[in-house]
């Protein structure tokens, strides 16, 4: 028997928080993948964890931590959390700023291996 | 197209009867249990975990396999795709192995003995400017090295081959030219799915559904089976399948890949009288149409650029899609959006996919197709399952390897297309 | 009302103005409208609503568009219409209609204006909220509307209030995360002839509510059984409002099947219009509540535990008898009818719901899905919630078991003429999952996506194998679940999606402050991106070739002079603005004295070449990076990502200027001798003004800053000014250089300079995979310093032997210009035996050189440093051309000309 499709059958138009301009729709802002990953000393890597810097991004179902620009706004970097199956959207940060918890359940959720 | 100067005769009632739709066969594959134990198993149930069953029992004897699906047989990508096929890719291991997948293709409704309503009605690839249709040149040139039958058509061929593309002054990027693959074309999506599943449940294939892997039994850097929610399942090898979910299993395996999966869509209008016949994409101005069998357009739009497996895509994608699509074909003006589809595509870093070894032995991995998997439906199963049956990569995907990133080898095909369809 | 005329298929018909369609029709006596698709079968109007399968007509008037169902087309004047089976016909006369779009935030989103809607709009309303009220039909009321009836007086003030605003014939088509609604608003297709031209046919709205109620109401589903598509045959509350608030009189002798109270409301209806009701054939073995008790209190004869299981047709196809059956005795009935109404229960709309992902739930009490759902966000209510109003009790049934005969027309889905025996054959090829069994049937794919057919389907998986007669079935729907709902909700025409987004406004174009003067001079212009440059500009009679040949030439010998304007350009500010270009770029600028001008060349993580361009030093804080003309945003976002994110400790400041200032590039050996009787207030000579440096000038009192930058490779001042300032300078350049026969240039011709002497362009003589290396700019590639990309140049692909690296080629023939992306063989390549060529480069840029008095290119060869003077070969279609690798630059290697 069928496992039970989830009934998410739409479109969406995420509203985001930016932290400077407030709720603004999705199309104002640009992606920007897994966030935290910083730029690491390029000459203390082997080629595989260069290799992983350069391409490897964390892809969870579920809460994930990542950045967005707001472009077509401020033009500032922040993250935020939001859950890659529900677009449910979690706290927004600066960066270099502590990471808030997970709104999902911590530890669960792959990152980066 | 009606003259709407025409009358009907009194009396008549509607138009031309629609071309009907053959009746599905009567037993399509076998519904059973898990076994205990297979020689392999495939995770993923969609058009190339199919594909790769079927190769596997038919090129190397190898039955005692499963496939193993979390929901219902081929519910994703296959489920609704825009059915484009072609191999005029412009990186020679590209072409390679879309062209090996073509020529499969070419005789697969025989090897399958299943309607595919495969039609090679030509994909048209457009250029909007100069420097589009330069880059379009330079993918001819390198195919005809590699074989594949392309060809340039200037804007007046163009305009004779679909009359109803825009070629008015006000056009805001007009048409420069076109490459043009005269054996692409297009196929009957599930159908394909249905046709691969029957033909491997005959060949002595499990096909199992409702059953999700979980997790898998890796020791000593071996895998000896997977976790399911149907119980543990023990494999002398394993197939990773899994489009958009290729990074949990992945991830579950202990590896890491460098996918992103991230929301696309496709759409389809009620059923009309037959205008366009042959596959239309423009990069430039986000169109990817063919009009089926049956008589509905199927347009593909863009994908969202943030991760999702949401299974759907931004509202705004549609509409800038339909605005360029009225742009390029003003006839559809009045062509309207019945139902659109979100689906989950698996991206890789330089559009092309990743087929072969994995750090796990005996664990093997088929993935990042991104937007343009439905084409290489055959050609992937066929190599995953050499792949697979071997140990070691058919040399069509050897350059796909994971390890390419660590070289440094990618094989970019962005310009390919804006969407690769 | 008044009372128009209208064609359908070529006939006149008479009806009242703004009723449907169909309901003129029906009263005209016209039961058959088409013939189904597949089965050739005719059908006639069954429903009143957009959930209407078989009706669907091509307009002949106004839009021409088709599928159009006539139970929502409101007559008006001048309407035409041709029936269709099935397939819709695309006009080829263009859509003068116009289409617009807007955005709406609202406290509360009411989606249905039934009376569930309407109380809902109405509590909201005192609670001090601000309402958007929606309703897809023409007038408030739902059901009420449908019964004739006015709005309850409470409710009337509803519409009245000013916090309200109210939106007939707008349907909500797509529901979506964080309360944001679609919704598409039809404006004067009601309206015919009459249509104002300014009025927008169809509008969008994108609405995003803090709260939204949904209340959108429910369909009537029919039964299954064998030949239940003839025309008329018709869901109950569908015929009675034909008949009684549309005056259809056609009727005489009217059976009513059903498996609720809606059946007896109907045949009431029926019967206080004078038609002979029959008898009402009530599937469950007993009924109660006021509809019974009014039922027989009019005398209309009723029958339980007997349903319908066939009909008969006169030679049109249409009803003229039903044969029912009774399930406990199996006897059957037989009787004359030409009006067979049917009320098979209650579907609720759950579509829009289910598009945020709430799951339906069965009811068995309702006999249907239902959502019941209350959040801050959300709240469903009325039929949706599963408040049906008081007196009801429906059996949970689908129709009576057939034989495998009558299966054959007892028909699922009337649009893709599916029927039982299909789906019980998909059933026994082995599918259970209801989204398999919709593929292998087509069930639920047309027009009306299932609206009608959708519960059948499921209701008639589950009484597969039961005992219908007990009402028993083998599943429940409950684990069975919904068919998937997606958007759009009904079909919506392409151009109102697209909205303005049409011609010229589907992309901005982006012009310069001098592109009058362009189009005035005849220019023939190039899309570049957004950009319209000027790709050459022909005088009369002269073709491309001649006008670049002549635009070169000028350049070479005498003076020409392009607007350079659209180069992307970005000031960098800050007390590390040297620091972070160190970063950057592959090449050092902290070292770059003040008012000098550097190339750089940047390279993602990856090592790969992203973009190029001259940066100029303005001050000891202060750079002006200039990149390509499609590169600009993508290098501003660049820049800011690693400041904002990486660097937040650099003090460095970005700006776009790429608008605020224009460029223009005067280049040639005359150069120098024109621009100074323009800029008098700078040395210009050779000694005061090198190459590579800049200066602060004015022309007539304008501020400029003049750099001698040469992507020409000749002697070249490039004058940078303000946007406005642009064609003032340019006219006075123009006027001075009448003498010296100043010319204009364009975009090809500036690519032939470049590329004679080797210059690259971004994403022409690269394609994403060069290293700086690998175009031969080692000497750009700081060895001191660390740079974004650096460490990438260590992986071992990219320090590989073997790399495709830029070269120049010279052809065989000087005459024939290879053509670009042409790819490279050795000498004598020959296919392998799967009809390859191996080859070894391919053609990147390739032109015309009057210079040269010759043809040549520049291309991408495999170890093509190294393999200087070797004779290559170029397959193009009908022949081979032959070629020599050479050095990539052509004119003037030790640059005399470009410094002098």
């Amino acid at each position: 028997m069928e496992q039970p499709v989830l009934p998410t059958n739409t479109y969406f138009m995420l509203y985001i928080p930016c932290p400077h301009c407030g709720l603004r729709n999705e199309t104002e802002f640009h992606y920007g993948a897994e966030a935290g990953v910083a730029y690491p000393d390029p000459n203390a890597l082997t080629d595989s964890e260069w290799a992983k810097y350069l391409h490897i991004r964390a892809n969870p179902k579920g809460w994930l931590a990542e950045r967005w620009v707001h472009f077509a706004g401020c033009g500032r970097w922040f993250s935020l959390w939001r859950n890659t199956i529900t677009h449910e959207i979690g706290p927004a940060y600066l960066p270099f700023t502590t990471q808030p918890k997970s709104p999902g359940e911590t530890g669960k959720e792959d990152s980066r291996i | 197209m009606i003259n709407t100067q025409d009358t009907l005769p009194p009396g008549t009632i509607g138009r031309r009867r629609a071309a009907t739709l053959p009746e599905q066969p009567p037993q399509l594959w076998k519904t059973v249990k898990p076994k205990k134990a297979y020689d392999a198993v495939i995770v993923g149930g969609g058009g190339h975990g199919l594909a790769t069953a079927y190769y596997l029992a038919k090129n190397h004897g190898l039955t005692n396999i499963a496939v193993l699906e979390k929901g219902w047989l081929a519910g994703g990508n296959m489920a609704r795709n825009t059915t484009i096929i072609r191999s005029n890719y412009l990186w020679d291991e590209s072409a390679a192995i879309y062209e090996h997948s073509l020529k499969l293709w070419e005789t697969l409704e025989e090897d399958l003995g299943y309607e595919l309503f495969f039609s090679q009605r030509g994909v048209l690839t457009l250029a909007h400017s100069v420097s589009d249709a330069r880059s379009k040149r330079r993918n001819l040139y390198a195919n005809a090295l590699n074989g594949i039958d392309s060809e340039w058509l200037t804007p007046e061929e163009v305009k004779k081959l679909v009359p109803i593309i825009n070629f008015s002054e006000d056009v805001r990027y007009p048409v420069h030219g076109a490459t043009y693959q005269p054996r692409g074309g297009i196929a009957k999506h599930d159908w394909v799915a249905w046709g691969y599943a029957k033909a491997a449940s005959d060949l002595g294939v499990d096909i199992i559904q409702g059953t999700e892997v979980t997790g898998f039994d890796i020791r000593d850097n071996k895998v000896h089976g997977v976790h399911t929610s149907q119980g543990n399942i023990a494999a002398g090898k394993v197939g990773l399948v899994a489009a958009g979910h290729s990074s949990l299993l992945a991830n579950l395996a202990g590896f890491s890949i460098p996918i992103q999966s991230r929301p696309l869509q496709a759409l389809v209008s009620p059923l009309l009288e037959q205008v366009l016949n042959t596959v239309v994409m423009s990069g430039a101005v986000h169109v990817y149409v063919s009009q089926a069998h049956k008589g509905e357009l199927v347009m593909g739009a863009g994908t969202d650029a943030f991760n999702s497996y949401s299974q759907r895509g931004g509202f705004h994608v549609i509409e800038h899609q339909l605005a360029a699509a009225v742009e390029l074909f003003p006839i559809f003006s009045r062509a309207q959006v019945l139902r659109t589809w979100g689906g989950i595509v698996d991206i890789a870093p330089d559009a092309s996919p990743i087929i072969g070894l994995t750090p796990v032995e005996n664990l093997f991995i088929n993935t990042g197709w991104g937007t343009g998997g439905f084409k290489a439906t055959p050609g992937s199963g066929w190599v995953m399952a050499y792949t697979m049956a071997n140990g070691t990569p058919h040399e069509l995907n050897s350059p796909f390897a994971l390890d390419r990133f660590v070289t440094g080898h990618l094989i970019d095909e962005h310009g390919a297309a804006g969407v690769a369809h | 009302m008044s009372e128009i005329s209208f064609h359908f298929d070529d006939k006149l018909y008479k009806g009242q103005q703004g009723e449907p369609m169909a309901a003129a029709l029906l009263r005209s006596g016209l039961l058959s409208i088409t013939n189904s698709t597949y089965h050739g079968r005719p059908r006639g109007v069954v429903a009143l609503g957009v959930e209407e399968p078989n009706a669907l007509v091509q307009l002949v008037s106004g839009t021409k568009e088709s599928m159009l169902p006539t139970t929502v087309i409101e007559l008006a004047d001048g309407l035409a219409a041709r029936s269709l089976t099935g397939i819709g016909a695309l006009p080829e006369l263009p859509d003068e209609a116009r289409y617009d779009k807007t955005n709406r935030f609202v406290d509360t989103l009411v989606i249905g204006a039934g009376l569930a809607g309407l109380n809902a709009a109405d509590e909201h309303l005192r609670a001090g909220r601000e309402v958007l009220l929606i309703d897809d039909q023409p007038g408030p009321g739902g059901h009420l509307r449908h019964l004739g009836l006015g709005l309850p007086p409470a409710l009337q003030n509803v519409l009245a209030n000013e916090n309200l605003m109210y939106l007939s014939r707008c349907t909500a088509i797509g529901l979506y995360d964080q309360n944001y609604v679609v919704a598409v608003e039809r404006r004067s297709d009601h309206l015919g002839n009459s249509a104002p031209l300014t009025r927008s046919r169809i509008r969008v709205w994108h609405i995003r509510a803090d709260q939204i109620v949904l209340a959108p109401g429910a369909f009537q589903r029919p039964l299954i059984f064998a030949n239940n598509d003839r025309p008329g045959i018709m869901l109950s509350h569908a015929a009675a409002t034909y008949v009684a608030k549309y005056g259809v009189q056609i009727f005489k002798h009217a059976v009513v099947a059903t498996v609720d109270s809606q059946g007896y409301r109907d045949a009431l209806r029926l019967h206080r219009e004078g038609i002979q009701v029959q008898g009402i054939y009530d599937v469950r073995t007993e009924a109660k509540g006021p509809s019974v008790d009014a039922a027989m209190a009019a005398g209309i004869p009723i029958r339980f535990g007997t349903t319908v299981v066939d009909t008969i047709s006169n030679e049109e196809g249409v009803l003229k008898g039903v044969i029912l059956q009774d399930l406990n005795t199996n006897e059957i009935v037989q009787t004359t009818a030409d009006l067979l109404a049917v009320s098979g229960g209650w579907t609720p709309i759950v579509d829009l719901a289910t598009h945020i992902g709430i799951k339906p739930q069965w009811s068995e009490e309702h006999a249907a899905f239902v959502v019941k759902h209350s959040t801050a966000q959300l709240n469903t209510a009325g039929m949706l919630a599963g408040d049906f109003g008081g007196d009801d009790d429906p059996l949970v049934f689908f129709g009576p078991v057939l034989n495998a005969e009558q299966a054959r027309h007892a028909y699922i889905d009337l649009q893709r003429d599916t029927t039982l025996y299909d789906l019980r054959r998909a059933v026994g090829a082995g599918l259970s999952s209801i989204e398999h069994i919709k593929r292998y049937t087509t069930i639920g794919t047309a027009h009306d996506q299932g609206k009608t057919s959708g519960m059948l389907t499921i209701g008639a998986l589950c009484q597969l194998n039961g005992d219908a007669k007990e009402g028993k079935l083998s599943l429940s729907p409950a684990d069975v679940g919904t068919l998937s709902f997606r958007p759009p909700y009904v079909p919506v025409p392409f151009a109102a999606l697209a909205g303005r987004e049409r011609g010229l406004l589907s992309d901005p174009i982006r012009i310069t402050a001098l592109h009058q003067w362009h189009v005035e001079a005849g220019a023939i212009f190039e899309d570049v991106g957004q950009w319209k440059r000027p790709w050459y500009f022909p005088k009369p009679g002269e073709r491309m070739d001649d006008a670049v040949r002549r635009e070169c030439i000028a350049a070479r010998e005498g003076v020409a002079v392009m607007d350079a304007s659209t180069l992307g350009k970005i000031d960098i500010q800050g007390p590390d603005a040297a620091v972070f270009l160190d970063r950057i770029y592959t090449n050092m600028f902290s070292s770059l004295p003040e008012g000098q001008c550097r190339y750089g060349v940047m390279c993602k993580a990856d090592g790969i070449v992203f973009d190029d361009g001259v940066t100029t030093r303005l001050g000891k804080n202060h750079f002006f990076m200039t990149t390509t003309t499609g590169g600009a945003a993508r290098v501003l976002a660049w820049l800011e990502e690693w400041l904002q994110t990486e660097w937040p400790d650099l003090k460095v400041y970005c700006t776009s200027v790429t608008e605020h200032i224009s460029t223009i590039a005067l280049v040639g050996p005359k150069s120098r001798q024109l621009i100074q009787e323009l800029v008098t207030d700078i040395d210009l000579s050779k000694e005061e003004f090198p190459f590579m440096h800049s200066r602060m000038a004015t022309i007539d009192g304008i501020p400029v800053r003049i750099a001698r930058i040469s992507f020409s490779g000749e002697l070249a001042f490039e004058i940078n000014a303000a946007w406005g300032h642009a064609r003032y300078i340019w006219e006075r350049l123009w006027a001075l250089g009448r003498p010296y026969d100043l010319t204009a240039y364009g975009t090809e011709t500036m690519h032939v300079l470049r590329a004679e002497k080797g210059y690259i362009i971004v994403g022409q003589d690269t394609d994403g995979t060069q290293t700086p290396h690998d175009l031969n700019m080692s000497w750009v590639v700081s060895k001191k310093k660390e740079f974004i990309g650096k460490r990438s140049f260590q992986l071992p692909y990219l320090k590989a032997t073997g790399r495709a690296q830029l070269v120049g080629l010279l052809p065989e023939n000087g005459e024939e210009v290879i053509p670009e992306g042409a790819y490279i063989t050795v000498l004598n390549a020959k296919p392998d035996e799967q009809g390859k060529t191996s080859h070894t480069g391919f053609v990147t840029s390739s032109y015309y050189s009057p210079a040269l008095g010759r043809a040549f290119a520049l291309a991408l060869v495999a170890d093509g440093l190294n393999r200087m003077g070797e004779l290559v070969e170029v397959p193009i279609e009908k022949k081979v051309l032959r070629a020599t690798i050479c050095d990539a630059v052509f004119i003037d290697k030790e640059n005399v000309r470009r410094d002098s």
